[in-house]
């Protein structure tokens, strides 16, 4: 087993990229994502693994070091909350459109605008439906616990660099600054120059004497060119959504209802499922790990087993499109949720349950 | 076993801290744990509250509006949170600046003078260190063992002379709780 610590979600973040094997943080500091950076100046990795922290000028700055360190082939990752990331999509998008892997941590607080500090989920379709211009999609991987904020940045190096794009990690105030215990994974070593060449012969190492230059980019002026990008990102989403969905179901074997709820939400309602079946209603918990790709044959089958479906998130309802297209319109599915940095309570979701779906 | 507690005062006087040594002592017994902040602008100088869970099994969720166990170290917590006791839970609070007792009939009620005997001790820094001695006097979640092993994992290295000084003001707290209500 693995070192045993009790850390905060966001010091879980910042030592997984460590231990990832991560090349270069790069990063500018906003409440409630602050101690990722905070934690590898203090843990010095350039001294442990050679890895670089750099507070950059600005999160625009940030995100363009990313893409000119994973253009190299290099392991990067940057971390910001909702305003930060706003200002990051235009590089998001063209990190997309050059394909280059990289892992961006959103540790979301309440909107819109400069909002609030609290916790909060109204990012998702910031983060699922695009954020950025054009066609595409980013993984998006959605931490429900400190262990898997740990857990999930090993995983998203791994499906960034198996697909050549952007990972995002959608996490929230509260797990960023929750502690619990968590199993860290051991160190797996920084990829010296030769593997990293050979592992990934599209980046731009050095131009040898016996190969053409490589050229990064996601500018094609000729449509039928840019056609072809696109049909190959596309082509690329579907074999993500093929191979990559990632789910957990509680209490859904003798269900007769649901909630849908991903991150910190799904916590709340695995508490209100126990108060619930507490008062005798038959109540399952179905969690998407993954949001984008969306479990969508997992929910539809679920789907036709209850009688209804709350969807819980601390947003005004955004996932709840995603599990209505994924059900159909068969039976009730409502939405509740709580704004701005409010967290609903385990009691008001049975509420909710109880008049919106049940009784409603 | 689920122990949900919540721990409630000023910003400064330990709240965070304590929280955090008790749940580094259920790391280290094994137990499942989560700590919840309040992190909002009412840390900026004002209230400090922080939600502890200890159990044996997976932890659901680490936001709570009822608790087992609420520790209040202050007039404002008390206001806040004499309400959220589970009926037949427990309160402790320090009757230091306490104006207005609790009410409550339904739950239990013990009161340690923990910043009195603190002060008078010339410790303040330990002051938290009491209250939490109290609970576990009440309540050993936590072995004396883990609790030493939590300590030495939450304080930093260059701290580690003042943990038998907080190992002692674990003691004195054991020794200073008072039944104020016992219900059934």
């Amino acid at each position: 087993m693995g070192e045993l610590r009790l850390m905060k979600g966001n010091e879980a973040v910042a030592e997984a990229a460590i231990r990832a094997g991560c090349d270069g943080y790069f990063g500018y500091p906003i409440t409630p994502q602050s101690e990722v950076m905070e934690y590898l100046m203090a843990e010095k990795p350039h001294e442990r693994t050679g890895m670089i922290v750099l507070q950059a000028e600005s999160e625009t700055a940030s995100i363009n070091m990313l893409y000119g360190g994973a253009g190299t082939g290099k392991m990067v990752m940057t971390s910001s909350s909702s305003p930060g990331i706003s200002l990051m999509q235009e590089g998001i998008s063209y990190m997309a459109g050059a394909e280059l892997p990289a892992v961006i941590v959103n540790v979301v607080r309440g909107g819109p605008g400069l909002g609030t500090i609290q916790p909060s989920q109204a990012d998702y379709f910031q983060a699922v439906k695009g954020g950025g211009h054009g066609d595409y999609k980013m993984i998006v991987l959605a931490p429900a616990s400190v262990q898997e904020m740990c857990d999930h940045v090993k995983l998203g190096f791994d499906l960034a660099f198996k697909y050549r794009t952007p990972v995002m990690i959608l996490s929230d105030g509260a797990i960023g600054q929750m502690m619990e215990k968590v199993v860290l994974f051991d160190p797996i070593p920084r990829r010296t120059e030769a593997e990293l060449i050979k592992q990934n012969p599209w980046a731009a190492t050095g131009k040898p004497k016996d190969r053409n230059h490589i050229i990064i980019t996601s500018l094609d002026l000729d449509p039928a060119g840019q056609e072809r990008v696109n049909l190959k990102l596309q082509a690329k989403y579907r074999e993500i959504e093929k191979n990559e969905v990632l789910y957990e179901t509680l209490g859904c074997e003798d269900a007769e209802y649901l909630f849908v709820a991903f991150g910190l939400s799904a916590r709340i309602c695995q508490k209100s499922m126990d108060l619930a079946r507490a008062k005798g209603i038959k109540v399952g918990l179905f969690r998407p790990i993954t949001l984008f790709p969306f479990p969508v044959k997992a929910i539809n089958d679920l789907g036709k087993k209850v009688k209804g479906i709350l969807v819980v998130e601390m947003n005004a309802g955004q996932m709840i499109e995603d599990v209505k297209l994924s059900v159909g319109c068969s039976i009730k599915i409502e939405h509740y949720g709580r704004f701005g940095g409010i967290i609903p309570t385990p009691d008001e979701v049975v509420y909710a349950l109880e008049t919106q779906i049940i009784g409603g | 076993m689920t122990e949900e507690i919540i721990i409630a005062g000023f910003g400064g006087q330990g709240v965070l801290s304590m929280g955090k040594i008790l749940a580094y002592s259920g790391v280290m017994q094994n137990k499942e744990v989560s700590w919840m902040p309040s992190y909002g602008p009412e840390m900026r100088g004002g209230t400090a509250n922080v939600t502890v869970i200890i159990s044996d099994e997976r932890i659901s969720s680490p936001i709570l509006n009822s608790f087992d166990t609420a520790i209040i170290l202050n007039q404002q917590s008390l206001d806040k949170f004499e309400k959220a006791v589970k009926p037949g839970g427990l309160l402790i609070y320090d009757p230091n600046g306490i104006t207005r007792i609790p009410v409550r009939k339904d739950i239990n009620i013990y009161t340690i003078a923990a910043a009195d005997e603190a002060g008078k001790l010339g410790l303040s820094k330990i002051f938290n260190m009491i209250v939490l001695g109290g609970f576990l006097k009440l309540k050993p979640l936590v072995q004396p063992e883990f609790i030493h092993k939590g300590l030495e994992k939450s304080l930093p290295a260059r701290h580690h002379k003042l943990i038998p000084d907080n190992e002692k003001a674990i003691e004195i707290g054991k020794g200073l709780i008072q039944a104020v209500q016992l219900i059934s």
